[in-house]
């Protein structure tokens, strides 16, 4: 009814910030346009425009600030996911896919506005075959879920991030876990996607409903959109490698007298080949302060850096770094996964002073460089978000950067996937958009 | 203490499933829906399987009343540690009819003919929240009940059981044999390992027919009528306390 979409957009004016940019109201003005044909295509209750909606949509559990996207759609199904990515498609709107919003690196914030694909409502375990040792799963899956769901036939998933995160969204950020020194990432255990590219296409990156354990065929596009992050398309489906619950799991601790003792004994222990899940180093007494801290503070973010370096430069990347942080005046327990040379500074920080939180984003970037001045990398699972563009670029160097921009602007020409993240300065064709 | 532990297994529709009420309202949606073993019959399977484990008794027989699904759900058991099965057909109407009273008359046979010394089962079962068949048993039986058991240790001749009440906790001393059902706290169900699933499958399953133990499965109740819980309705925003009163009375709130 007319004044029904009176309402809704009187309604919808005033609880949006009022932007000054030319380009940003004509987006608006494009969304107001397609808001009938959102609502045809998932049904009335699967368009939200209400402020809360958008801002839980618009932050995830990084200390990037909340960047709402515009309108929320809920798609039940990758028909439904399809039609709204041509829709967007045709009115040039940014697309921004939505798992749990558990990322680390701020993957989710709408930078341009646009359309948020929440896709929590296409929830379904699907094609589970125990004796072949797989499983494909909807974004709206999430790993905790599908343990609970393959409890009964001795298989788990073993990927194991600390948030219980939508698996097609541990996909697009390449997650990792403690067990990865056994079982791998993301990358080793997806054996094929349905994505949705910007224009609405559905591909299967490996090949309708097949899952072979390896393959020799064409270009590997599944762990093309492995790490993604958006940019490159909307995986609305995964198929996961699963694996036997181990029949027993022994742990023991062990303290050592220097950093440099507990790397050899890991190599020593990797290197006889004993079946080793998780090789942790953690400072137990700081971390339980920071814990208790940060808990006992509600106006404090945590947050965690995320590199990773060969092995045997663990020992020295760790003293330089506690050795910055004393210099810094910041505290920031280091807990990693040793078996991997990957490890994370936990550090609170006070959104509120601008002080702490310049001297925290300098420390990461030194220990970043730090990481890649050793041959690592500046992210070991976290993924690139929005925060670490300019790393990405020192990490690979401008010519891989170049094919990577080439690969984006093929399968995303009109640069509307995910705006902001991973590559920058990226212009794409669209009409009335520019960066 | 030593002997034969029976433990009541029930197949229901999985916890995690979201329930949909049947067009025609004469139960719910059951058909490609995924089932599994009720969760506190796997809490009651872990102890079982525990009390062999510490050699206090000597076998484990689970039991499922129902369709031909049921025995999945015995094999579930036995790749938990149970030794064998009984699965007691039950299809049909009879099944869809099969509640506490029937179910309990079977175990009580049962328990007579296996000469168990033991019962453990689940405090109730998630799709029908009865929390009677334990009860039911025991006074089938007239053996003593240790109910909404969250610790349990067998002393000689007879069975202590904590039982969790609504006014904290509650110790008691039971003679054997008896029934005890098991509450949430418990223990912590071990997952079934591949290993342990391969073997399952050449652990024996026996079938035995309700009217072989001579029991009736009429049922005393008739379902009228299933219905969902209301739907949440959408807030009402109002301008003024005036309105805000206004709007109470008119929907006879005060």
């Amino acid at each position: 009814m007319a004044s029904d979409v009176f309402v809704l957009l009187k309604t919808y004016n005033n609880s949006t910030k009022v932007d000054l940019t030319h380009d940003l109201s004509a987006q608006r003005a494009a969304v107001d346009r397609v808001l009938s044909a959102f609502r045809s295509i998932c049904g009335p209750d699967g368009v939200s425009l209400g402020e809360a909606v958008r801002e839980q949509h618009g932050k995830d559990e990084s200390v990037h600030k909340c960047r709402p996207p515009d309108v929320v759609v809920f798609p039940r199904c990758v028909e439904e996911v399809s039609a709204l990515a041509k829709v967007c498609h045709d009115h040039n709107l940014p697309i921004i896919p939505f798992g749990t919003g558990t990322g680390l690196e701020g993957g989710v914030g709408a930078v341009k506005g646009g359309v948020c694909f929440s896709l929590r409502n296409m929830d379904q375990v699907l094609d589970l075959h125990p004796e072949d040792f797989d499983v494909t799963v909807e974004p709206g899956v999430t790993r905790k879920a599908l343990n609970a769901y393959l409890r009964d036939t001795g298989l788990w998933f073993p990927v194991d991030p600390g948030a219980d995160a939508s698996l097609c969204g541990m996909a697009a950020t390449s997650a990792s876990g403690t067990n990865a020194v056994r079982y791998g990432t993301m990358r080793e255990n997806t054996l094929n996607l349905e994505v949705v590219l910007s224009d609405g296409r559905i591909i299967h990156t490996a090949g309708k409903g097949r899952r072979p354990r390896k393959t020799s065929a064409g270009y590997n596009l599944t762990n093309l959109f492995v790490g993604s992050e958006g940019t490159l398309g909307i995986i609305t489906k995964t198929t996961l490698r699963l694996y036997g619950i181990p029949e027993a799991m022994v742990s023991a601790v062990c303290s050592f007298p220097s950093i440099q003792a507990a790397v050899d004994s890991t190599v020593q222990i990797l290197q006889a080949g004993v079946p080793i899940a998780r090789i942790g180093e953690e400072e137990r007494e700081k971390l339980k302060i920071i814990c208790d801290f940060k808990n006992s503070c509600e106006n404090h973010d945590a947050y965690s850096t995320d590199v990773c370096v060969p092995l045997s430069r663990l020992p020295q990347i760790i003293v330089e770094t506690k050795e910055d942080l004393l210099e810094s005046r910041l505290t920031g327990p280091i807990a990693g996964h040793v078996g991997d040379g990957n490890f994370h500074c936990l550090m609170v920080v006070d959104p509120n002073d601008p002080d702490e939180q310049h001297r925290v984003h300098l420390f990461a970037e030194r220990l970043a460089r730090r990481a890649l001045a050793m041959g690592g990398t500046c992210t070991g699972e976290h993924g690139v978000g929005l925060g670490k563009r300019v790393l990405l670029q020192e990490e690979v160097g401008p010519l891989a950067i170049q094919v990577m921009q080439g690969l984006k602007e093929t399968l995303d020409p009109k640069n509307l996937m995910n705006p902001g993240k991973i590559l920058l300065g990226l212009k794409g064709k669209r009409l009335f958009l520019g960066v | 203490m030593s002997g034969r532990v029976l433990v009541g297994v029930k197949r229901v529709i999985d916890y995690a499933v979201k329930i949909r009420v049947k067009p025609d309202h004469t139960g719910v949606v059951t058909d490609g829906v995924k089932h599994s073993m009720n969760p506190f019959c796997e809490i009651a399977v872990e102890e079982a399987v525990k009390l062999k484990e510490k050699k206090l008794i000597k076998e484990v027989v689970a039991v499922s009343c129902g369709p031909q699904q049921s025995q999945e759900t015995i094999r579930t058991a036995l790749a938990m540690g149970a030794d064998r099965g009984i699965h007691v057909e039950v299809s049909g109407k009879d099944y869809d009819s099969l509640g506490p009273l029937q179910v309990s008359k079977i175990l009580a046979a049962l328990a007579k003919k296996e000469e168990a010394q033991l019962i453990i089962l689940g405090k109730q079962a998630i799709d029908d929240d009865c929390n009677q068949t334990g009860q039911m048993t025991a006074a089938l039986l007239d053996w003593p009940q240790g109910t909404f058991a969250s610790e349990v240790s067998l002393e000689a001749e007879k069975i202590k059981v904590v039982r969790e009440i609504d006014g904290g906790l509650e110790t008691i001393k039971i003679n054997t044999p008896a029934v005890l059902t098991a509450d949430l706290r418990l223990n912590t169900p071990r997952y079934a390992t591949l290993p342990n699933i391969m073997k399952a499958k050449k652990k024996k399953i026996a079938n035995v027919k309700p009217a072989d133990l001579g029991v009736d499965l009429t049922s005393r109740l008739e379902v009228l009528r299933v219905d969902e819980p209301p739907q949440r309705e959408a807030g009402v925003k109002v301008e003024t306390v005036e309105d805000l009163v206004a709007k109470l009375k008119d929907t006879g709130k005060i």
